[in-house]
């Protein structure tokens, strides 16, 4: 077994490891805290793609930012553990059972097109060339979509304080 | 070389585990959290896909996902202080005002 394919399947064992994790942890501490673990994981495999700025992005944003704030909103909420009622055991033998055909039928289809997808294959280009040529893809064909994604988060950063703040004010 | 139908099945694993987390789960915050789980699944198949095609376009559409989900955790995050705050409880079955 070569080395990429060892890490793979160590990385892969992580992330599914860190999923099943935040199923069955009880405390949505525990959950937040599998879920980096997730995205860690993650970025490792970005990094055997070779996509070296999307798995820095991985890093900084999501584990460093945005789960920050989830387990930021866990302490400020006092989360405690989940109380289960009979309705959500009701819910759980339908919900497994839909998701596993969902995910059944993803695996299918993505073993079956394996051919296709190993026709177009090519070699990944090295990490500075990767980067640089993503960047003058962002801001030369996707210069709009960029400039549009600023405009979302000052109406997600306006959202917020709308919504967070008191009612008597 | 790391097969890329390989990188496919196991986004396709870990999008289904976000689908299980967001039907058990019963706390607001865990079901938000399963859904991040999912766009992550998402952001591997993207990747994938631009590796194997040769063409970046891939990861530009992952750093809009990322750009969306983060937006997406501010106001969603507000939404449930503010749930947690009208209903006194984390729990998803006492968020039930627009139920019939």
């Amino acid at each position: 077994m070569t080395l990429p394919l060892l890490m793979f399947f160590l990385l892969a064992a992580l992330a599914v490891a860190g999923a099943v994790s935040l199923i069955l942890a009880r405390h949505p501490i525990r959950s937040a805290l599998s879920l980096i673990v997730v995205m860690v994981a993650l970025a490792g495999l970005y990094l055997l793609l070779g996509a070296e700025f999307v798995a820095m992005v991985q890093i900084i944003v999501y584990a460093g930012a945005i789960m920050v704030l989830f387990v930021l909103v866990i302490m400020l909420l006092n989360a405690g553990e989940e109380e289960r009622t009979n309705l959500s055991r009701l819910a759980g033998p339908p919900g497994l059972l839909l998701a596993g055909a969902l995910a059944a039928f993803l695996v299918t289809a993505a073993a079956r097109s394996g051919q296709f997808i190993a026709a177009g294959g090519s070699e990944a280009p090295s990490g500075a060339v990767s980067t640089r040529a993503l960047s003058g893809l962002l801001f030369r064909e996707f210069v709009f979509p960029f400039e549009l994604t600023s405009f979302l988060i000052l109406v997600a950063i306006l959202g917020a304080l709308v919504l967070a703040q008191r009612e008597n004010s | 070389m790391v097969p890329t139908s390989y990188y496919i099945i196991l986004s396709a694993v870990l999008f289904g585990l976000g689908i299980v987390a967001f039907v058990f789960k019963r706390n607001v915050i865990t079901v938000f959290m399963s859904i991040e789980l999912m766009l992550n699944a998402v952001n591997l198949a993207f990747v994938a896909f631009s590796r194997a095609l040769g063409r970046l376009d891939g990861q530009v559409f992952v750093l809009f996902v990322i750009v969306v989900a983060a937006a997406e955790a501010a106001v969603g995050l507000g939404i449930i202080i503010l749930i947690a705050r009208q209903r006194q409880s984390l729990n998803v079955e006492r968020a039930n005002l627009l139920k019939f």
